[in-house]
C-alpha cells in the first residue's frame, strides 16, 4: 500500500501477526494444556511429591527409660512438624514388625537409665533405627532427629560446658531444613521455560512450513525477519505468564520466597527466554516437520536441561566429558542464576558471569539462525 | 454466476500493450541440474496466462523466481515493472500468491484469515473493514464469517484463498495449481473469480494439471524439461498440432520429456 508509511505498515503487519498467533495458541487445547497445565503440575509435583523433604514422618519410640528426660525429648520430637509419633512402647521387639508393615520410617530407642547417664556421666546414648532401603530418606530423617536432640541437650543444659566433647554441627546454608522446594523451583523454572520457548516456538514455525503457509508469508511484503520475530513474540509473552505462575506458586504454595531482587530475577529470566527462543528458531529453520522439530527440542534440549543443568544430578559428580558438555546447556547457567538470586538473595555482581555467557549464547544462536535462514531462502 | 467462456477470447482492453511479466532467458541451476533453462515469455496486463508442464518440468521453480522467492542463476525478469534481482521488495507489494498447498489457517475464522492476510500486506483496519466486507459479499459468505475455515468444503476454501490473494489489489496474481482436488462445477465457479480478477485488470499467472482449464486461459505455455516447448493461444496450439483437444497437444509435447516426476 503506497499511501501508508513504512512504520504503520510494519505495525499493522506485526499486530495482525501476533493476534493470529494468539488465536492459534488459545484455540489449541493441547497447546494450552502444555503451556499452562505443565508448569503448575511440575511445580507442585516437584515441590510436594518428589521432594526428599521430611514431613510428618511416622516414628515409633521405644522408651525403656521412662524417665523425665526421655519424656521431654519425646514430646519435643512429637511437637516438631517433621515427625509424628505412631506409638510409644517399651518392647524393642516391636520395631521390626512395625517397620515391615510400612507404618514407620524410623524408630528411636531410649535405654534404661537415660536420664541418670545424662545427668551424671554427661553422656547418654540413644539408638536411631532407620530404613536403609531408602538411603536418602534415612539420611535426612537421621539429620532431623540429630538436630532435635542437639537442640534438646543445649536447652536442658544451657550453662553446662562440654569441654571434651566435640559436637559436629552441620548447617545447611540457605536451606537449613533441607527442604525440597528450594532445590526444585529453579530447576522447574529452567525446564518449563526451555520447553515452552524452544519446543513451542520451533513447532509453531515449522507448522507454517508444513502447512504451506510459510510460502505465502514469504511472498508477502512482510520481511522474513519480521515474520520470525512476530512468531516469537507471543511465546515471549506467554513465557512471562508462565514465569509469574511459577514464582507465585513457589512463594505462596511452596513457601520459597524470592530472596533477591524480583526485578533482577525477571530481567535475567527474560534473557534466558530470549536465549531459548533463539534456539527454537534455529531448530525450526533446520527441520521441516513438526515431529522432527519436537524430537529435536525434546531430545536435544529438554534432556540436557534435566540431566546436565545440575538440577537433578550435581555437575561436580559427573565424568569430565559430561561436565564439558554441560557448559553448552543454557539452562545450566540459568539454573545457577535463579538459585543465586532467588534462593541465596545474591545481587547482579555475583551472577554477571552467567549473564554474560547467556548473552553470548543468544547472539551466537541468532547469528547462526540468520545465516541459515538466508541460505534456505535462496 | 456469470459465465465468460464465450467472450474471453475476444478480450481487448486498453491494457493489452502493458507487460506485467517479462522474462528473457531466465535460468535456475541447482549445482549441475538446470531446473529452468532460459525461458523467455511476456505476459500482458490483465491476461490469463496458463503455465503448463508435467511434474518436474520446472514450473514451480520458474514461478518461485517470478515471485521473488528464489534468485535466478542467469537471465532477466521484470515483474510489475521491477527487476527480480533488485526490486523484490517492490514486487512483493504488487503480487498475490496462492500456493499449491491450501494456504489459509484452518483454525482461524473466515474473517480472521482475511484480516490477517490484509494485515501482513500492511492494510490499516479501516481499509481492511471495507475490503473484507466486499470480499465476503462477493463470495456470498455473509452468514459464515464466524466459521472456522477448517469446517468449510474444499471448494469454498479455495475460492476464499483466491479472494484473499487478490485482497490487496495486486497487479499480478500467481496461482500454483489452485483447483487441485475439487469437482468440475466448483472449478468453473473458481474460474469465474479468475475472470472477474482479470476484468479488473489483474494479470493471472496460473499453473494447472487440468487441460480443460488450459482452454480457459488467454495464452498458455507448456514446459518440458525446464524449457518452454510451446507458447500460444490454446486455439493456435491446437491448429499447429492439427488436433481438436489440448490433451493431444500436451501429450505430443510431453512425450519427449526426459525428466518426470518430482
Amino acid at each position: 500500500m503506497n499511501n501508508t508509511s513504512g512504520f504503520s505498515v510494519v505495525r499493522n503487519q506485526l499486530f495482525s501477526f501476533v493476534r493470529k498467533e494468539f488465536y492459534h495458541v488459545l484455540r489449541d487445547k493441547k497447546v494450552l494444556l502444555i503451556l499452562f497445565g505443565m508448569p503448575i503440575v511440575q511445580v507442585l509435583l516437584f515441590g510436594f511429591v518428589l521432594s526428599n523433604e521430611v514431613k510428618d514422618t511416622r516414628i515409633i519410640v521405644i522408651d525403656v527409660a521412662r524417665d523425665e528426660a526421655s519424656r521431654q525429648l519425646i514430646t519435643k520430637l512429637g511437637a516438631s512438624r517433621y515427625f509424628q509419633i505412631d506409638h510409644i512402647s517399651t518392647n524393642e521387639s516391636e520395631i521390626e514388625p512395625t517397620f515391615r508393615k510400612g507404618k514407620i520410617k524410623a524408630a528411636i530407642v531410649f535405654p534404661v537409665n537415660f536420664q541418670q547417664e545424662l545427668q551424671h556421666g554427661n553422656q547418654a546414648q540413644i539408638q536411631i533405627v532407620t530404613d536403609g532401603t531408602d538411603v536418602n530418606a534415612a539420611n535426612t530423617i537421621n539429620g532431623y532427629i540429630m538436630s532435635i536432640i542437639q537442640d534438646f541437650s543445649l536447652e536442658s543444659n544451657p550453662l553446662q560446658k562440654m569441654p571434651y566433647r566435640i559436637v559436629p554441627e552441620v548447617r545447611m546454608l540457605y536451606n537449613p531444613q533441607l527442604l525440597g522446594a528450594p532445590n526444585f523451583v529453579p530447576g522447574v523454572m529452567a525446564m518449563v521455560l526451555m520447553l515452552v520457548c524452544v519446543m513451542m516456538t520451533a513447532v509453531a514455525i515449522v507448522k507454517e512450513k508444513e502447512m504451506g503457509t510459510m510460502e505465502v508469508l514469504l511472498v508477502s511484503p512482510m520481511r522474513p525477519l519480521l515474520v520470525i520475530i512476530s512468531k516469537a513474540v507471543p511465546y515471549l509473552l506467554l513465557s512471562f505468564v508462565n514465569l509469574s505462575i511459577i514464582i507465585l506458586l513457589s512463594v505462596y504454595v511452596l513457601d520459597v520466597p524470592v530472596k533477591g531482587s524480583v526485578l533482577l530475577l525477571m530481567s535475567l529470566s527474560t534473557l534466558f527466554i530470549i536465549t531459548c527462543l533463539s534456539l527454537g528458531i534455529l531448530i525450526s529453520i533446520q527441520t521441516d516437520s513438526q515431529q522432527a522439530a519436537m524430537f529435536a527440542s525434546l531430545i536435544g534440549m529438554l534432556l540436557p536441561t534435566i540431566m546436565l543443568s545440575g538440577f537433578m544430578f550435581p555437575i561436580e559428580n559427573m565424568p569430565w566429558p559430561l561436565q564439558l558438555i554441560s557448559n553448552i546447556a543454557p539452562s545450566r547457567w540459568y539454573y545457577i542464576i535463579v538459585k543465586d538470586v532467588m534462593i541465596k538473595g545474591a545481587d547482579f555482581s555475583s551472577v554477571w558471569k552467567e549473564t554474560l555467557i547467556l548473552i553470548t549464547m543468544t547472539i551466537a544462536l541468532l547469528a547462526i539462525s540468520m545465516k541459515k535462514f538466508k541460505i534456505r531462502l535462496a | 454466476m456469470k459465465t465468460y467462456l464465450f467472450h474471453f477470447h475476444e478480450m481487448e482492453s486498453a491494457n493489452s500493450n502493458i507487460l506485467s511479466i517479462q522474462t528473457e532467458k531466465l535460468t535456475k541451476r541447482f549445482g549441475d541440474f538446470t531446473a529452468v533453462n532460459a525461458i523467455t515469455l511476456d505476459v500482458k496486463k490483465g491476461e490469463i496466462f496458463g503455465f503448463l508442464g508435467a511434474n518436474g518440468a520446472g514450473k514451480t521453480t520458474a514461478m518461485r523466481m517470478l515471485c521473488g522467492l528464489s534468485t535466478p542463476t542467469a537471465g532477466k525478469a521484470v515483474i510489475a515493472g521491477y527487476d527480480v534481482y533488485k526490486g523484490t521488495e517492490q514486487i512483493k507489494k504488487r503480487i498475490g500468491y496462492m500456493s499449491q498447498k491450501f494456504s489459509l489457517y484452518e483454525d482461524l475464522t473466515i474473517l480472521e484469515n482475511v484480516s490477517f492476510f490484509g494485515g501482513i500486506y500492511g492494510m490499516s483496519s479501516a481499509q481492511l473493514k471495507s475490503k473484507s466486507e466486499a470480499l465476503i459479499t462477493q463470495l456470498g459468505l455473509e452468514n459464515e464469517t464466524k466459521k472456522l475455515v477448517g469446517s468449510l468444503p474444499l471448494g469454498w476454501k479455495q475460492k476464499l484463498a483466491f479472494s484473499v490473494a487478490v485482497l490487496h489489489q495486486p497487479e499480478i496474481v500467481f496461482l500454483d495449481e489452485p483447483t487441485g482436488g475439487v469437482d468440475p462445477v466448483t472449478r468453473r465457479q473458481f474460474w469465474d473469480l479468475i475472470y472477474d480478477a482479470s476484468d479488473a485488470g489483474i494479470t493471472v499467472f496460473v499453473t494447472t494439471h487440468y487441460l480443460d482449464e488450459a482452454e480457459y486461459c488467454n495464452r498458455i505455455s507448456i514446459m518440458v524439461d525446464g524449457s518452454i516447448a510451446a507458447l500460444d493461444t490454446p486455439s493456435n496450439l491446437k491448429k499447429k498440432f492439427s488436433t481438436e483437444s489440448m490433451d493431444d497437444v500436451f501429450y505430443e509435447l510431453a512425450r519427449g520429456a526426459k525428466r518426470s516426476g518430482d
